[in-house]
């Protein structure tokens, strides 16, 4: 983007895209101010996606860096896949946000502070030895030097609130801004304010006020000459709503339990980044949906194993510790073959790690994380919408094939959200349930289905089908407890091939390319929206480089092997030390598979993926 | 699937008996536990289809294996959390959960306490034999100090747990002991503590004749009966020994254990068994007596309502229900803030 902000003249410059960055003290309202601001976006019709980007600690010292949130949103005319590399637009509201967050910002670019908290003390409580908007520091940006919270107070003068009440709207002063900036109108936030302070009007008048304020400030001075217009992007026509992956997930797992006529039963411990699904599927128990919030990983897990087993769907959500604590149990449902979804929302590890920053490391724990034989059908989702698509699918392998069922997504899903076309939930594919059977009078727990190898599902309550399963090796049909050698390698091999089978079921990849390409990139999971964009830049700048992405991680889609072999080089890009790249290499020895990973707590950035390409695209 | 059978049937204990052979080593408490519950069951007036027994790991969690019910052999120590996702997902069911008191008390303590404390309407059994049988003999949380076992080749130095003062201390509503040796008893606790609404826990005091064989004899051995079994009745006075000539009474804010006729003492000062007392101190200091000052406490020692979790889930359900407005997934997906690219 060009620069139309120094160059002193009034002018309105139209735009692709453009990156907005909001970063203050996690108490100043970051988020909600970045999703108010997406929100308007998407109703002007642009195709836009966010990243919050905040601390593990609720409120950790005002006017620290440790206590910075800050929130992402690219916005544009074209379609949009991630929430952009650098922020062309930084709103800082004091020296901590400024000295985390200048980082994220492009050189050229703007950055707009609040005067008022560049005071010493903030200045060094931020780590900085002298003032940044003096020294220098800000020479390769055009800054805009705002007196946000003394213009938001002169503003909201005769209302009857406090200090603290008026300090609090200072960021609806930065985000009426940033609407004259993008020439957005302010109708919709100041419908939000209404209906969110209903109870109390002085403080809807007040923010309403400072919004206004910031607006006609923006349009006043002189530091900002320039309007940027992002025309509406081309979307396909339909109805639209936001939504954020962890909030996908949850509905599409309701969807599937509605679909099928089941309860969803959620048993979960609150765990980063993953407890907003157990708070989203808590609001909805009049849609049969039962949550339990458990003493612990294990009877997180083990409550919804038993709700399996009566016959409900069973989930259980978490992140990369809680999943540690879960092997045991999913052992069980891959033992006593009852269906399970478990949701993992990866974060950074091993350990406690970093509990609010993405990382995609979990593939190998949910792929191999249990003692012995002991296959799990693994599935991955790529963008927040499309969780609700993979949730849903999830919950269908499960009761289908009767298997427990790890769905990745990861905390840049979770967090992150993105305008959905959503569908109608008649629109899902049909879920056939493997129905218990008897074979001449009798009921064998562990008879099975010829061509998925699932065993029927038999549900307490029901007359003539009692009968007993556990964590002991089954004989195979009967399913009593058996110690017999050769019984043993058959189930062995019998679980195996039953989540083998499931890549009947499942949709083949798709090459993103002409197929001729030298490069073929490789992704998964999360990453899908920073590779997509990269590849589909080089594709226009015509380099010879293709790209497919998994959702589906065990079993792999049944053509992987054909597409691999059309390359000569395939590099895998994770943000992990490349253990989607090791597990490729061992299903497929001899083919030259390459990785890229990054480990980072922090997404790819287009730039860099762009470079990785050109770079392998040279020999 | 065949449609449910509207009444029950008449059922014998032969209809709980499952076709697998019965593995528990020969003079274990656990056959007699096991009979008592084949006893029990068709008192109950229950389809079979309705039981579900769910265990943990140990010998005392082979026991779904040989009722002729629905069964689930989970893992160590989470038959609780197990039990209570059956019973959310279908509150239809008679939910048992078989434990010994290593899976209960050691690997599964907490979801032994969480399973109380929410009252979740289950029946627990803790078979509580004071010692490990299936890895072959090391202490467990039960054993007393100084107890020799493989793991403590010089005695136990830990402190044991009583399992009663864990669910008094988790607000439990239903503890109930018993002992291998006496069928019928525990055949009237099990069929008690079936109709108890809310989690019913019973300890059985079983004999585990290979590892820790006579643990309980102080108690259970034919000579000790009169004088250290108290058998507690709700409304009935604390009366124990030969001819019950001995009694409990409160002294002070101690039990006493006293014998009537001497030092003036009538039966009107032996205490009344309230087992429906909300205030659990009397039941605490019941379920503590033990040899060789005190007979055991057998029988009903509390019996309290209070709201089940499955209860207040129900209860929840249904007020959001009739108060909600939206009523599918499609009319969530439409709802808040959505707009139409034309």
């Amino acid at each position: 983007m060009s620069d139309p902000l120094v160059n002193g003249k009034k002018t309105t410059t139209e735009l692709e895209k453009v990156v907005i960055r909001f970063a203050g003290d996690s108490g100043d309202g970051m988020q909600l101010t970045g999703s108010q601001f997406s929100f308007t976006s998407a109703l002007w019709g642009n195709d836009l996606a966010t990243f919050p980007d905040f601390p593990a600690e609720i409120r950790a010292p005002q006017g620290t860096v440790e206590g910075v949130s800050g929130f992402q949103v690219q916005i544009g005319k074209i379609d949009i896949y991630t929430p952009g590399d650098q922020a062309d637009v930084l709103v800082a509201m004091n020296p901590a946000a400024l000295k985390s967050n200048l980082q994220f910002a492009r050189k050229g670019g703007n950055v707009i502070v609040d005067l008022d908290a560049f005071v010493d003390r903030n200045i060094e409580k931020a780590g900085f030895v002298t003032n940044p908007l003096e020294d220098g520091t800000l020479a390769d940006y055009n800054v805009v030097e705002a007196p946000i919270s003394s213009l938001t107070k002169t503003a909201l003068e005769g209302l009857q609130l406090d200090n603290k009440s008026i300090m609090r709207s200072k960021n609806m002063f930065a985000l009426g801004m940033m609407y004259w900036l993008f020439d957005r109108s302010l109708k919709e936030t100041e419908k939000y304010i209404d209906s969110k302070f209903k109870k109390t009007p002085a403080l809807a008048e007040g923010n309403k006020r400072a919004l206004n304020a910031g607006f006609h400030y923006a349009e006043t001075i002189e530091a900002l000459p320039s309007m940027y217009k992002i025309p509406p992007a081309s979307i396909e026509k339909g109805v639209y709503r936001h939504i954020s992956g962890n909030t996908a997930t949850a509905w599409g797992l309701m969807a599937a339990a509605e679909r099928i006529g089941k309860k969803l039963f959620l048993g979960s411990y609150p765990i980063t980044p993953a407890s907003d699904i157990l708070h989203e599927l808590s609001r909805h128990k009049n849609l049969g949906v039962i949550t339990m919030q458990a003493e612990d990983e294990i009877a997180a897990v083990c409550s919804a194993i038993g709700a399996s087993y009566a016959g409900q769907l069973g989930v259980t959500t978490s992140s990369g510790p809680g999943i540690a604590l879960k092997g045991e149990a999913i052992g069980l449902a891959v033992m006593a073959e009852i269906p399970l979804v478990v949701v993992d929302v990866q974060r950074g590890g091993p350990s406690t790690g970093l509990p609010t920053k993405t990382e995609q490391a979990d593939i190998n724990i949910a792929v191999f994380g249990r003692n012995s034989e002991s296959p799990a059908v693994v599935l991955a989702a790529s963008t927040p919408a499309n969780c609700f698509e993979f949730a849903y699918m999830a919950a269908k392998i499960a009761m289908e094939h009767m298997t427990p069922v790890i769905l990745l997504t990861d905390g840049y899903l979770a967090n992150g959200s993105e305008p959905w076309k959503f569908p109608k939930t008649a629109d899902m594919p049909p879920i056939n349930l493997a129905e218990a059977k008897k074979s001449n009078g009798v009921y064998y727990p562990y008879e099975r289905d010829a061509e998925k190898l699932a065993r029927g599902w038999a549900v307490p309550g029901t007359p003539g089908f009692e009968h007993r399963i556990g964590g002991l090796e089954k004989q195979e049909k009967t399913g009593n407890v058996s110690y017999d050698p050769t019984n043993h390698e058959k189930m062995v091999r019998t679980r195996a091939e039953k989540v083998e089978r499931v890549a009947n079921y499942i949709p083949d990849l798709e090459v993103q390319g002409n197929g001729d390409g030298k490069l073929l990139v490789v992704g998964w999971g999360g990453t899908f929206g920073g590779l997509r964009t990269a590849v589909t830049e080089l594709q226009h700048a015509n380099k010879k480089v293709d790209f497919v992405h998994f959702n589906y991680i065990n079993p792999l889609p049944k053509n992987t092997k054909a597409i691999f072999e059309r390359y000569s080089k395939i590099v895998v890009c994770e943000l992990n030390m490349g253990q989607f790249a090791s597990l490729l290499r061992s299903k497929f020895p001899g083919m030259n598979i390459l990785s890229y990973s990054k480990i980072q707590g922090q997404p790819f950035l287009v730039t860099e993926l762009k470079e990785v390409f050109i770079e392998h695209l040279k020999d | 699937m065949e449609a449910l059978a509207d009444i029950p049937k008449a059922y014998t204990k032969k209809d709980f008996e499952s076709d697998q052979l019965v593995r528990w080593c020969p003079g274990c408490g656990d056959y007699s536990i096991l009979s008592a519950m084949t006893n029990a069951l068709p008192q109950l007036g229950i389809p079979r289809e309705n039981f579900v027994f769910v265990s943990g790991i140990g010998c005392a969690a082979r026991f779904p294996y040989y009722m002729n019910t629905y069964g689930f052999h989970t893992i160590h120590g989470r038959g609780p959390a197990v039990a209570t996702g059956v019973k959310l997902a279908n509150p239809k069911l008679s939910v048992w959960e078989v434990q010994g008191d290593g899976d209960a008390l050691a690997i599964g303590g907490n979801h032994f306490i969480h399973a109380l404390r929410r009252n979740i309407d289950i029946n627990i059994l803790l078979f509580n034999n004071e010692i490990y049988g299936l890895t072959k003999g090391q202490y467990s949380p039960t054993s007393p100090t100084g107890l020799v076992t493989k793991s403590t080749p010089y005695g136990s130095v830990e402190r044991p747990f009583h399992a009663a003062e864990l669910v008094i201390g988790a607000q439990g509503t239903f503890f109930a002991r018993t002992i291998d040796t006496n069928p019928k008893l525990m055949t009237e606790i099990f069929v008690h503590a079936a109709k108890h609404v809310g989690t019913s826990l019973v300890e059985v005091l079983q004999n585990c004749v290979i590892f820790n064989d006579d643990a309980h004899a102080e108690v259970t051995a034919k000579q000790n009966r009169d004088d250290f079994q108290l058998h507690v009745k709700h409304g009935q006075p604390l009366l124990f020994g030969k001819d019950n000539k001995k009694g409990i009474r409160l002294n002070g804010l101690k039990l006493e254990a006293v014998t009537i006729g001497e030092h003036g003492i009538t039966e009107n000062d032996i205490l009344v068994h309230n087992a429906h007392e909300e205030d659990p101190t009397l039941h605490l200091m019941l379920a503590r007596l033990e040899p060789p000052h005190f007979p055991m406490a057998l029988g009903v020692i509390r019996e309290v309502r209070a709201k089940t979790y499955d209860e207040a889930i129900a209860e929840e359900r249904k007020q959001i229900t009739e108060n909600a407005k939206y009523h599918s997934v499609d009319d969530l997906l439409m709802s808040g803030e959505t707009w139409e690219i034309k």
